[in-house]
């Protein structure tokens, strides 16, 4: 099971912040994650779509091909604009 | 704690006191506060009916922001700052180091943002100072959120700031 969050833009493009999911074998990197839930069609597209997307795993911000495993806290969400 | 993020205001004033109070050691503090600006425009939502114009919304397609709300990732946001005050201290010979970061509704005019850092010369608080913002725009995750008359719209990211944290890059000393 992974921890899936949304921020921003990208959460109420989704329509939810937040859901766990049983990794589906095969899925190693959070590249293949967000192809994954992308395929999902309609709004999930925005996955696939957004311009820029950032990737964290386990609060750390890492690469589309970094890995992911079973209890691992996963969150996509577009460029930063704090400050 | 040197990194707060939390809704309520700062005493910017109070907090720099505090950077020096019981030592007499630091010669230097700098510091920066943000703050939301008043007049910036933002580009407007596309009315919900076609032909339909908001009163609010200017010739020219834009609208003042009234209001702007901070989101952010709760437990990341904490590491991450923390994380960019001890890269500063790495590459800096800097004392206590303050960062706060506001989220929720603010308005025009409040503050966002606040950084100070303390050391025995200016050079390294300045410098240091001008770091830690330039990482906390690409590094930590805030989003901002811009209200107008026309509706809500989130703030894209700047290439400029992207360009802002990369020159640090470059100079970064042991690769």
């Amino acid at each position: 099971m992974v921890k899936i969050l949304f921020f921003a833009g990208l959460r109420e493009a989704l329509g939810t912040g937040s859901e766990s999911l049983d990794l589906t074998a095969g899925v190693a990197t959070v590249g293949a994650l967000r192809d994954q839930l992308a395929a999902r069609g309609e709004s999930w597209s925005a996955l696939a779509n957004m311009k820029n997307l950032r990737v964290a795993v386990n609060q750390q911000m890492v690469g589309f091909d970094a890995p992911v495993r079973a209890g691992d806290e996963v969150a996509f969400f577009p460029p930063v604009t704090g400050g | 704690m040197s990194v707060s993020v939390q809704e309520a205001d700062f005493d910017a004033g109070a907090e720099i006191a505090a950077l020096s109070a019981g030592r007499d050691d630091v010669g230097a503090v700098a510091s920066f506060v943000g703050l939301v600006r008043a007049d910036k425009q933002s580009e407007v939502m596309p009315p919900a009916q076609p032909g339909a114009v908001s009163p609010a919304v200017g010739a020219d397609g834009t609208a003042p922001v009234q209001a702007m709300t901070l989101e952010h990732y709760p437990g990341m946001t904490e590491k991450a700052l923390e994380a960019i005050v001890t890269e500063a201290r790495g590459r800096w010979d800097i004392f206590d180091v303050r960062v706060i970061h506001r989220v929720g509704r603010l308005l025009p005019g409040d503050r966002i943002v606040f950084v100070a850092v303390a050391s025995a010369h200016r050079g390294e608080a300045f410098v240091a100072c001008e770091f830690i913002m330039d990482y906390l725009k690409t590094r930590a995750p805030f989003w901002k959120k811009e209200e107008t008359a026309a509706g809500g719209r989130w703030v894209d990211a700047r290439e400029s700031d992207d360009h802002a944290a990369g020159r640090w890059e470059a100079g970064k000393k042991n690769g």
